[in-house]
């Protein structure tokens, strides 16, 4: 029997030329240069642990070069927990090639053999005390070659950094005050702009008075480009009050309606959709003696970054420089390319740290920002930042879901038969994907392009609103439909799981009040469904470290919450438990994960942590407001997030698998987390809240009903 | 254009400045001190924070008036890497954060809770940062990290 002939990793047959991916310089130093971006996720030094390790160098010699359309791999977007698996496996293939390459040249120069040879940071030697270096070869040893197939990377047992808790290679520059963020980088002769958006949905700029603007001091230029306005000013106290002048004399159109916020469902079940089937399984038919059907919503979600999207352009003849912290910077190009009507080769497109992103928010919107207000700079960058007002009105916002699942149970409430159908908008408006721009700047200048509706990735990477909602669970037979919004009156795009916490959080709430019907423990119920040992595992992992179940007492409850995201990424189960009457506080959340080979595991836990307390607080506390013209949320206090005091304890067990190739962890813990927290409000309160958040109001709406 | 004189990071210093700009403003754009973040400009989330006479407040929406004549500490002034302040120690060890924007203005909050309060119970070192947002949920490392500076503190 033949093996199948080995493959390169998916990033690395994209771009297979070694000398892009890894290169020594003469100072004793790598330079790691991978497409995929820090985004708050400790990505960088993940990354450098996997070089390190093939190379066997110290990882203080390692330099991570920041991603950029000059020079680095196209590794697409950094988005979907994907980047240790795509970019991950590429450094491994890369960097087991290169040691290769440097093993053969050193056997050569030294006349040892080259299965003699060791390597221990950077240093080749081997049998008589003969030695060489990776840097004393670099001159020989050309990179500037393809990787090809079947580069043998080190055995788990034998690596030394990945698999351990290293620190973040980038914190000690943010405690101590260094600059990394784009907001906080100097440009020579940097200059601020600000951009004039509409209070109105979808509004118009018909007509605008400048006379006042223009009085500002340190004003250097309005630009107007159609229904695209802004202004750049010597400081960014200048720019905000050219804008604020700007403001007062502008005369906006009618804009477009937006829905009822207080009938989500009802909304997204009247628009025209496309509907697909994701999957069926089919059983003999068993005789169900009754169905149980259940509606589930989630609102709309905002990024709610800490720091508003900002980004820096400088505009040479027909060249721009943009730097950026999208978390694609070869997609932004494209868009770019299309609204400039510029070659891609014009522009580069350069990363910038930003602060903590969990999808498509405005970082590519504020870039196109910049390069439209840097043409009025005569050659000097332009700094654009959004406000927390447009930040939280303008980016896109994580879709709304209506998700209607009818189980037929048969005399004994065991499933027989499983519907789960689902209303959303797309889940997906990314740039650089389509023939038409999706950046917000592109639909208000003259020839104006129009909104872009958002879509849903295919199955095959994890699909949109249709994540995770496939059961994983073995029941006899399903059908799982999306229907997709054809409006989208509300603009949204990616936004941490896509659909994945919707549908969990619909899944598994099903699930549980089957259980509940039956009279059975919710975990013995949901591992007696499930095949999958790794599934299994991380179910009984979290269950043990929670030592469920506790006796029962007032005013406390537990649940439960389980999904693999994607169905092909991490594995992770989530115990919830709650305090509360009218009002909810999760006091502990209790995790099991397992992500294949935990590169960095503190690193993991991190992750974890994060999107179990980002979880808790859209579950408790998040909703986009808007009234039939305007986003209201638009500040803190009218959308806040989960504060210090509000933080559950989170308590994270890894299964650490270092023989399975690592997936991301970034996304695992939402579903299961909103899941667990809905069970539990259950287990304490006797009440099922189907829509969320799970507020004060939503849980005496549920009472209300339940007696 | 009328002089603000004040202390930042200890060091006497007087900048020509309308007296109704913003701290937040005179401290980024007229200084380069980027330790402390813009984050909303309306003292709601607190990634602006800093130190006046010892006191965590918010810089977006503090005038340059009010801190004629006092004490001005922002995460440049807290310690370097050669001599750093326990808080910058402990959140290095306890990993205490994902992007990091936030971590400027909630290492002031903390610092100057451990100025009022050398020894906090957990309970109170989260109640002195609930002024300060973070949205990548850092907060129980960050918690940690407080208390680890606490006792490191107490045990010099």
């Amino acid at each position: 029997m033949s093996s199948p002939a080995p493959k390169l990793p998916v990033s690395l047959a994209a771009n297979p030329r070694l000398s892009s991916w890894v290169r020594f310089s003469g100072d004793g130093h790598v330079a790691i240069s991978p497409g995929k971006v820090e985004i708050g996720q400790g990505i960088v030094t993940a990354l450098a642990q996997i070089a390190a390790d093939e190379l066997d160098v110290d990882i203080g010699r390692i330099e991570m070069i920041r991603a950029s359309t000059a020079a680095s791999p196209n590794e697409g977007v950094t988005s979907g927990s994907l980047s240790i698996q795509q970019s991950g496996r590429a450094f491994r293939h890369v960097c087991a090639e290169v040691r290769q390459r440097f093993l053969a040249a050193a056997s050569e120069r030294l006349g040892v053999d080259a299965s003699l040879l060791s390597i221990n940071d950077g240093t080749i030697s081997g049998p008589g005390n003969v030695r060489t270096s990776y840097w004393e070869l670099a001159g020989e040893v050309s990179l500037d070659h393809d990787a090809a197939p079947g580069a043998t990377a080190k055995l788990a047992t034998m690596r030394a950094v990945a698999g351990h808790s290293i620190q973040r290679v980038d914190i000690p520059d943010k405690v101590f005050a260094q600059p990394r963020f784009i907001h906080d980088r100097a440009l020579p002769g940097l200059l601020h702009g600000r951009v004039l958006r509409p209070d109105i949905s979808a509004a118009r700029l018909i007509a605008l008075d400048e006379t006042a603007a223009r009085a500002v001091a340190g004003l250097i230029a309005i630009a107007r480009d159609g229904g695209f306005a802004g202004v750049v000013a010597d400081s960014e106290v200048a720019a905000e009050a050219a804008l604020k002048a700007l403001r007062k004399s502008a005369t906006w159109s009618a804009g477009e309606p937006l829905p009822d916020e207080d009938d989500l469902a009802g909304f997204l079940k009247s628009q025209p959709v496309e509907t697909t089937v994701i999957d069926t399984r089919t059983a003999t038919r068993r005789e169900h003696a009754r169905t149980l059907r259940r509606q589930y919503t989630r609102p709309y979600i905002a990024h709610a970054s800490i720091a508003p999207s900002c980004a820096m352009a400088r505009w040479n003849g027909d060249r721009v420089h943009v730097w950026t912290h999208s978390q694609g910077v070869y997609l932004l190009r494209a868009d770019l390319a299309i609204v400039l009507k510029l070659p891609t080769e014009n522009i580069v497109v350069e990363h910038m740290e930003g602060a903590g992103c969990y999808g498509h928010n405005a970082a590519d919107d504020v870039a196109l920002d910049a390069v439209l207000l840097a043409k009025a700079a005569g050659g000097r960058p332009v700094r654009v930042q959004w406000s927390r007002h447009d930040e939280m009105s303008h980016a896109p916002f994580g879709a709304a879901m209506a998700i209607e699942i009818e189980a037929d149970l048969d005399a004994d409430n065991e499933i027989v038969g499983w519907r789960h159908a689902i209303w959303s908008n797309g889940h997906a408006a990314r740039p650089g994907r389509a023939g038409q721009p999706a950046l917000l700047a592109a639909t208000e200048i003259a020839n104006p392009y129009p909104r872009m509706i958002s879509t849903n990735p295919p199955a095959a990477n994890g699909g949109g609103g249709d994540r995770n909602s496939v059961p994983l669970y073995d029941l006899p037979a399903w059908t799982i439909t999306s229907h997709r919004l054809l409006t989208m009156p509300v603009r949204t795009s990616a936004l941490r799981t896509l659909g994945g916490q919707g549908n969990v959080f619909a899944i598994e709430s099903m699930l549980d009040e089957i259980a509940a019907l039956r009279g059975e423990d919710p975990i013995a119920f949901r591992l007696r469904h499930l095949r999958d040992e790794r599934a299994r595992d991380v179910i009984s992992a979290a269950a043990r470290r929670a030592q469920w179940k506790p006796q029962k007492q007032a005013g406390i409850g537990h649940g439960v919450g389980f999904a693999r995201y994607k169905n092909t990424g991490a594995y992770c189960a989530a115990i919830a438990e709650i305090e509360g009457a009218d009002d909810i506080r999760v006091k502990r959340l209790t995790l099991a994960v397992d992500v294949g080979e935990a590169i960095n595991p503190d690193g993991v836990i991190n992750q974890i942590e994060g999107g179990a307390i980002q979880a808790t607080s859209w579950v408790l506390k998040e909703r986009v407001r808007f009234d039939r013209s305007r986003i209201t949320s638009t500040s803190w206090t009218d959308y806040p997030i989960l504060t210090f005091s509000e933080a559950p304890a989170v308590d994270v067990e890894i299964i650490q698998r270092s023989e399975i190739e690592p997936v991301g962890a970034g996304e695992a813990a939402l579903g299961p987390v909103t899941a667990a927290i809905a069970n539990a409000v259950f287990d304490c309160l006797g009440v099922r809240v189907r829509d969320l958040p799970i507020t004060r109001d939503r849980i005496i709406a549920a009472m209300e009903l339940a007696s | 254009m009328p002089s603000v004189q004040f202390r930042l990071n200890g060091a006497a210093i007087a900048v020509d400045a309308d007296p109704d700009q913003m701290l937040l403003d005179v401290l980024r754009g007229l200084l380069g001190v980027t330790g402390p973040h813009f984050g909303c400009g309306a003292g709601e989330c607190g990634a602006c924070h800093v130190m006046v006479d010892d006191r965590a407040m918010t810089s977006c929406d503090m005038p340059m008036w009010s801190v004629a004549d006092k004490d001005v500490v922002t995460l440049e002034g807290l310690g370097t890497v050669e001599q750093p302040h326990p808080l910058q120690r402990a959140f290095i060890f306890e990993q205490a954060m994902q992007c990091g924007y936030c971590a400027s203005g909630i290492l002031i909050s903390a610092a100057a809770l451990l100025k009022r309060n050398p020894s906090p119970t957990e309970a109170e070192v989260r109640a002195a940062l609930d002024r300060n947002l973070c949205r990548c949920g850092s907060h129980n490392r960050m918690v940690r990290a407080v208390l680890r500076a606490a006792s490191e503190m107490a045990a010099s």
